[in-house]
């Protein structure tokens, strides 16, 4: 795999623990959330909550879930699709960690996927 | 004359589009008899079929129309049914076996269903034409009464029935200010005896509808459109709207026509046949037996009988059962069913009367066996007295305790209290906001292994709405699944601890971490939730001022980031405004902010402040460096604390004003700004009895006397409004701040995280709070001093923190390397 389009965003410790922040550029036009968990697993989610495009960014995060801020909704973290019985899903994109500073695979534009 | 060549199948027309017909067509549908027929459905109303019942909450703004359609066009389309909405059949040829609708259109039918409903009743009096007045039966009703609600202020609702006070409800929900004109002396006489009546009338008084009982209305006045209704005693009730909401009676026009045998209504036997055998009559519109219908449950039986005969079952037959009837207006429970009263000496009246809860129950037996129920305040054995009288059970070995209701009547007989939800029919409508039957719920819970009451309101929306069902669904719950009895309302899903349970470990085990409170009481997830975690950190804080470190991560967006998040993602920012009182370099800096940070939208707020709503995030820090740097702090209005202490101008300017209200009010919110509490927390100060600072729907309400203050408690606005209770009258402004401190501080150390004061108060009592707050000088000193050393902790001003630099991250996106 090229790496050409693995972009570094940061170090690990400039996302809160149980945390999120938003990235400045966005990706096809909408807004990328990169999250940290209670154990430093690190992934990135289209910021938008399936139900009503809520910041997940803004979510409490629990485990390897978020709750959107807006109405509740809970979205896995690992896969984007919501927690039963709830229905929907957010894209995830690939992101990788190494020597502390995370990579986020953003396609370019114009190419899919 | 019909054009059309011969089907193979069955053609079967269905006059009328509402509830009736069409569960008749959806019962066909689930049938096997489905595929013989081809089905066409003229509906007189321009839209699919809706569920009428729910005009109610369509009115008082609980749902939209949209929530109420039952079927969609799809649906429609989806099952081959032909539908002709806004073109009402106008006359039936039984010879040719042919209908024709007012445009024209001729189709032909081998069977035909009529269920053409039922009309409002009009009274015979003039101006019944004028503009203005109008019925409420239809969406289109609806669509004018909201009209009229938006532009008109006054509304006379004639008519004080079920109908007639759903209407005036939610007309008064609309902002409007009702009258109701009742022709007799008591509402609702048809289902509810005096004293319940009576009750009903007062609490629906209280709530701000004026009542005109024993009211002949003689006529509607107006010239251009209507001006008032004038009672037959002299009375004159103005009016821009006028709802006629007297009764319905069946709408047998097209049967007549037709030469059908009718009564009342149309003639149907047991098969719900009409005299014609080819033609079938279900709903409001029908007779059977000599009894008519206006309630929807016989109509799922009728519909059900009629599916079946259509589908080939000649074995169906319908009965009418016991009925019972309830209201639909949030908060208010009324039950009634069977009959009313005593029909003669044999019968027996028992009857449990607590006024001061708002309580009555009567129950009436005949031979031993249950004839008639009433209940009022306390509805939740309704169901169960229905299904005594259906059963026709001998009842008179609990006699003497059957008016206390299930649990306590069979706890004292040989049966055992077990499942009673056994006997219940599978279409026993359980949530009437929803229309949700024991049926559904119960499939619900098998199908989907659901344990929770809040999973299933999730999956079937039973008890979503106004939660008057929740017991019901609790104890199908408990009956499908086997439990013994009804769950423990935990925190959350993580822990089989109650809020009181977590807060008692956390003081008396001296738990001081979120971490220690998880491990102690055998949390199920290592790092909690989103329900739970907020109320963890609350508890924490609440009980360790000064020692437990506040997780910011463990709180929700707004109080993260001191501000409110709005649905768009921008948030709104509100400077605090020390009891309503501002000074003109203060809205100078407000107005340099809106501008500078191009603010879309600069409003006043119902406490007295200014809300710049619409700033973008990475502006926050800014958006408060340069209202800080003004004299403004956080109004704190994102907040699970104390958010504003509201004001009127008092005895500085008012002539009416007592007590300087305002000082007051400063004092207040100097005393209490910055303290985290289960849930919001609002003040206010009124200078005299007429409370322009409508203090008596606050959470700590001061009213001023003459020579004192009275102090008023567990209030809100809200939902469900409550007024507050009079704690007590004290003389001087010094007691008025110790003893809001002592309630904030019991309050704080007491009530579930996300309770305010007025569930809080109604649930551990008034009395109970007094005895700490006001009768118990020492305890009422240690409360207030707890609550002052919070407050050296709390009271830092979260925006000029942030201003400082404390949480940076927060307010700035990631950059790409």
């Amino acid at each position: 795999m090229s790496t050409a389009n693995w972009k570094k965003i940061g170090r690990l410790e400039s996302i809160p623990v149980r945390g999120s922040r938003r990235l400045c550029s966005s990706h096809f036009g909408r807004p990328i959330a990169v999250f940290r968990t209670s154990d430093d697993r690190v992934f990135a989610l289209v910021d938008e909550c399936p139900h009503k495009k809520g910041p997940l960014s803004e979510g409490i995060v629990a485990g390897d879930t978020v709750a959107c801020p807006l109405h509740g909704m809970v979205i896995g973290l690992s896969d984007g699709v919501a927690v039963a019985p709830d229905e929907g899903a957010v894209e995830t994109l690939p992101v990788s960690v190494v020597d502390g500073e995370i990579y986020l695979h953003l396609p370019e534009p114009g190419v899919s996927g | 004359m019909t054009m059309e060549k011969k089907s193979p199948l069955i053609r079967l027309v269905v006059v009328g589009n509402g509830m009736a017909a069409m569960r008749t067509v959806e019962e066909l549908l689930q049938s096997d008899g489905s595929a013989l027929y081809s089905i066409t459905v003229f509906g007189a109303e321009p839209h699919p079929n809706y569920n009428r019942i729910m005009l109610s909450c369509v009115l008082a703004g609980d749902k939209s129309f949209d929530e109420t359609i039952i079927n969609t066009r799809e649906w429609y389309t989806q099952n081959g049914i032909t539908l002709i909405a806004g073109d009402p059949v106008v006359a039936i040829d039984r010879e040719a076996k042919t209908v024709t609708s007012q445009s024209g259109r001729v189709v032909a039918y081998d069977k035909l269903l009529l269920a053409t409903g039922s009309r409002p009743l009009a009274p015979s009096i003039p101006g019944l034409g004028l503009p203005g007045v109008c019925a409420f039966r239809d969406i289109a009703d609806v669509e004018k009464m909201l009209a009229a609600a938006r532009t008109k202020s006054r509304a006379v609702v004639i008519g004080g029935g079920l109908l007639g006070l759903e209407a005036a409800w939610g007309l008064k929900q609309r902002g409007m200010s009702v009258a109701l004109v009742h022709l007799m002396p008591t509402l609702m006489e048809r289902q509810l005896d005096v004293p319940a009546g009576q009750m009903l009338q007062k609490a629906l008084d209280r709530r701000g509808i004026s009542f005109f009982t024993s009211g002949q209305t003689e006529r509607i006045t107006g010239t251009d459109a209507v001006e008032g209704v004038q009672l037959g005693d002299g009375r004159f009730i103005p009016a821009d709207l006028v709802v006629l909401a007297i009764g319905i009676r069946p709408n047998i026009d097209l049967a007549k026509a037709a030469g059908l045998q009718i009564g009342r209504g149309i003639t149907v036997f047991d098969d719900m046949r009409t005299s014609d055998p080819a033609i079938f009559a279900v709903g409001e519109c029908v007779e059977h037996r000599g009894q008519v219908f206006g309630l929807v449950a016989p109509l799922w039986d009728q519909a059900k009988v009629c599916a079946s005969q259509l589908a080939g079952d000649a074995s169906a037959v319908f009965a009418s059962k016991a009925l019972a009837t309830s209201l639909k207006i949030t908060g208010i429970d009324v039950f009634s069913a069977g009959a009313l009263a005593a029909a003669d000496p044999d019968d027996d009246e028992i009857t449990l009367r607590d006024d001061a809860r708002g309580i009555y129950k009567k129950v009436i037996l005949r031979d031993g066996k249950l004839v008639g129920a009433v209940l009022y305040g306390d509805v939740t054995d309704g169901q169960w007295y229905l299904q005594l009288m259906r059963d026709k059970q001998d009842v008179s070995a609990w006699r003497e305790r059957l008016v206390f209701g299930r649990a306590f009547a069979e706890a004292g007989a040989d049966k055992p209290s077990g499942p009673d939800y056994a006997a219940m029919p599978d279409d026993t409508q359980i949530c009437g906001c929803n229309g949700i039957s024991k049926g559904t719920i119960c499939k619900a819970i098998r199908q989907k292994n659901l344990t929770t009451l809040a999973e299933v309101r999730s999956h079937t929306k039973a008890s979503a709405s106004c939660g008057q069902c929740s017991s019901q669904v609790e104890g199908l719950l408990a009956y499908v699944t086997g439990a013994v009895k009804v769950a423990k309302k935990t925190i959350c899903a993580c822990t089989d601890s109650s809020h009181d349970e977590v807060r008692a470990a956390i003081t008396e085990r001296k738990l001081k971490t979120m971490d220690a409170v998880r491990s102690e009481l055998g949390w199920k997830t290592p790092e909690g939730c989103q329900k739970c975690r907020p109320a963890l950190n609350y508890y924490l804080l609440c009980a360790w001022p000064g020692e437990y470190g506040d997780d910011a991560r463990s709180r929700f967006v707004n109080e993260r980031v001191h501000a409110n998040i709005q649905k768009n993602g921008t948030y709104s920012v509100i400077p605090r405004m020390w009891g309503g009182v501002t000074t003109a370099a203060e809205l100078r800096a407000i107005a340099d902010v809106a501008d500078k940070y191009a603010i879309p939208t600069v409003k006043v707020t119902g406490g007295q402040r200014i809300d710049l709503l619409g700033v973008k995030k990475d502006d926050l820090p800014a958006v408060w460096r340069d209202l800080n740097s003004a004299g403004m702090v956080s109004g704190h209005a994102y907040a699970k604390g104390l958010r504003t202490v509201k004001t009127c101008v008092g005895s500085e300017w008012c002539r009416f004003g007592t007590q300087d209200s305002t000082g007051l009010g400063i004092k207040l919110e100097k005393l209490c700004w910055g303290s985290w509490t289960p849930h919001k927390v609002k003040l206010a100060v009124s200078g005299c009895p007429r409370n322009c600072a409508e203090a008596t729907i606050k959470d700590v309400g001061i009213v001023c006397v003459e020579g004192g203050y009275d102090i008023l408690i567990g209030g809100n606005g809200g939902i469900e409004v409550r007024v507050t209770d009079k704690l007590t009258r004290v003389a001087s402004e010094e007691e008025v701040l110790e003893i809001t401190g002592a309630f904030l501080q019991m309050y704080r150390e007491q009530a579930h995280y996300l309770e305010r004061t007025a569930p809080w108060v109604a649930r551990v009592g008034l009395e109970a709070i007094r005895a700490r707050v006001i009768d118990d000088h020492k305890e009422r000193r240690a409360l207030f001093d707890r609550f002052l050393f919070s407050q050296k902790f709390a009271q830092v001003d979260p925006w000029a923190e942030r201003v400082a630099g404390s949480e940076a991250h927060e307010f700035a996106p990631l950059e790409e390397v």
